[in-house]
């Protein structure tokens, strides 16, 4: 049995959500390979052959393959996926787009976001928001698997020492074209990665006091900053802060939502955090049923004082 | 141009699932059902198209049981020329939608097909891409905004650190995200209208898909409880809890 993770990164460094999709690979047992297919990715290929657990590193460079685009990156995974008994991806961006489009070309299922592995062919993964998890079983001879981050730990980034081989890359596609990216910079800690996440709702009331409120208190404890939904609606911040079942899937230490009511689909975004903070002026906001510390009040008062108080 | 929205049936978002206790699925019974909101800024997407001259028909198709019409006459209500539904009452993965969806738009000869980037039942995000590849189309995912001309597809995804813009040739499938637009409401003549419009009701077995599942659900529970929570009365509370209970600071 082998096992096939696709690499994510930016052609400088690989991303954090590999690792975690490692250790779901670890756990299906058998060799853990991963592909990493970029343009001048050697760095990349060297990082990932230090990651515990890895056994092999194919690498596939090619300028077409720079960008990630899913025409190309599908193809460079199906040269290969007759030599693997499952293929991971992180259910990132990068995953959720490419992955089904080589289970369809394989005429295989794909499972999406796996939160937990039950055996090498039954996975536990979460439907309606995270209301309900399904336990499901594929019989298919390649599984195509996404691996929700926040379900499986990180692997350790050195103490492997992989060999990488070089493989052939596959030629363009000719159907897309990269044009452009407008990344937010951030520097604080990333979402996904986030030990401390302060969040922000509709309830803040501006992206000027979102800004003002919010980034001291991050600052304070080295978080990240999430917003709601409407936060994001609203203008105050750009749309990759959005934390919920169509944002990003969160689970840190600690989520302090200031401002946030706690709609259906926020809660499947943040609920598997492990202490969650309330600050909401509205006692009867659904964010208090979840919340473990709630405080009804004023937040331009109550955030400030936090931060003072830290 | 023909734009094809394929639109799906789902519980309504504002409704609190509950799973069935025999662990078989979730209760869909005497549960409000509504089209899946992606799907809406699918339709409304393929509408502006048309509007601007870009297309010329929006045909709305959905896969599954016999009240999936009462959505696709929802998307026709909204301004969609005609309806086909594929009806059947077998449990529908996006791996057999897609090949369903592929039959339907080799019949049409669609130019386009946009569908919402993921279902909010199962959550699967697939059907889009898997569609694409069956075609052998581009997939221009995660949409937040679409510029058609000169048989290229400019769209701008949303990714994890931001945007992405990328070029399509076209035939395509691009997939909607929630940014991508605000759906139009349907007024009551338009709702009259919509009943008279025409609605195609095929089979699988006439496309020639096989529609058999090929994930086994074994069972479906609900998520573990949180534990209760506690209010604190002033933020010096709340910072002792955190440092001296939960030790989380």
């Amino acid at each position: 049995m082998s096992v096939l993770v696709i690499a994510e990164h930016d052609n400088a460094s690989l991303k954090g959500a590999t690792l975690n999709a490692v250790t779901a690979a670890v756990q299906l047992g058998g060799d853990v390979h991963v592909l990493v297919t970029g343009n001048n990715a050697a760095t990349v290929a060297q990082s990932a052959a230090q990651v515990a657990g890895v056994a092999k590193v194919l690498l596939a460079e090619a300028p077409h393959l720079a960008d990630g685009l899913a025409e190309n990156l599908a193809e460079q995974i199906l040269a290969i996926a007759k030599n693997y008994t499952h293929i991971l991806a992180p259910a990132t961006a990068c995953g959720k787009n490419v992955m089904p489009r080589v289970a369809a070309k394989l005429d295989v299922a794909q499972i999406s976001e796996i939160s937990k592995i039950d055996s090498t062919d039954t996975f536990e993964r979460p439907t309606y928001a995270g209301n309900a998890i399904a336990t499901v079983q594929s019989a298919d001879p390649i599984k195509v698997i996404t691996v929700r981050t926040t379900g499986f730990d990180a692997a350790a980034a050195t103490g492997g020492s992989a060999a990488v081989e070089s493989i052939a890359a596959v030629g363009d596609s000719g159907k897309s074209r990269f044009l452009s990216r407008d990344l937010t910079k951030l520097d604080r800690p990333e979402l996904g990665a986030a030990k401390v996440i302060v969040s922000g709702g509709r309830g803040v009331g501006s992206g000027e006091n979102y800004h003002k409120l919010l980034e001291p208190l991050a600052d304070k404890l080295g978080a990240a900053l999430g917003a709601s939904r409407a936060a994001v609606d609203a203008g105050f911040v750009p749309n990759d802060y959005q934390v919920g079942q169509t944002g990003k899937i969160v689970a840190p230490t600690l989520y302090i939502a200031v401002g946030i009511s706690g709609a259906i689909q926020h809660l499947a975004g943040m609920k598997d955090s492990k202490v969650i903070v309330a600050i909401n002026k509205d006692p009867e906001a659904p964010i208090f049923q979840v919340a473990d510390y709630g405080l009804v009040g004023d937040m331009n008062v109550a955030v400030p004082e936090l931060t003072a108080a830290i | 141009m023909k734009i094809l929205v394929p639109v799906k049936r789902v519980i309504d978002y504002n409704v609190k699932v509950r799973v069935k206790s025999d662990g078989s699925g979730v209760e869909l019974d005497n549960v409000k059902m509504s089209m899946n909101p992606f799907d809406e800024i699918a339709i409304e997407e393929a509408l502006r198209l048309k509007e601007a001259g870009v297309a010329t028909e929006v045909i709305v198709v959905s896969c599954g049981v016999t009240a999936c019409q009462e959505t696709i006459r929802a998307g026709l209500a909204l301004g969609a020329e005609r309806g086909i539904l594929v009806e059947t009452t077998t449990e529908l993965q996006p791996l057999a939608v897609a090949k369903l969806l592929k039959a339907v738009a080799e019949k049409e000869q669609v130019q386009l097909v946009i569908c919402g980037k993921q279902a909010i039942d199962d959550d699967a995000n697939q059907t889009g891409q898997m569609l694409a590849a069956l075609l052998g189309w581009p997939q221009a995912t995660f949409a937040s905004k679409v510029v058609i001309a000169d048989g290229k597809a400019s769209v701008t995804r949303e990714v994890d650190g931001g945007l992405e813009t990328d070029e399509f040739t076209l035939p395509a499938v691009i997939t909607a995200d929630l940014r991508l637009n605000e759906p139009r409401y349907a007024t009551l003549p338009n709702i009259m209208k919509a009943k008279k419009k025409p609605l195609d009701i095929m089979k699988p077995e006439a496309l020639g898909v096989d529609v058999t599942p090929r994930l086994k659900t074994l069972k479906v529970v609900e998520p573990p409880k949180r534990k209760a929570g506690i209010m604190v009365p002033d933020v010096a509370a709340l910072v002792d809890k955190l440092k001296n209970e939960a030790k989380v600071i």
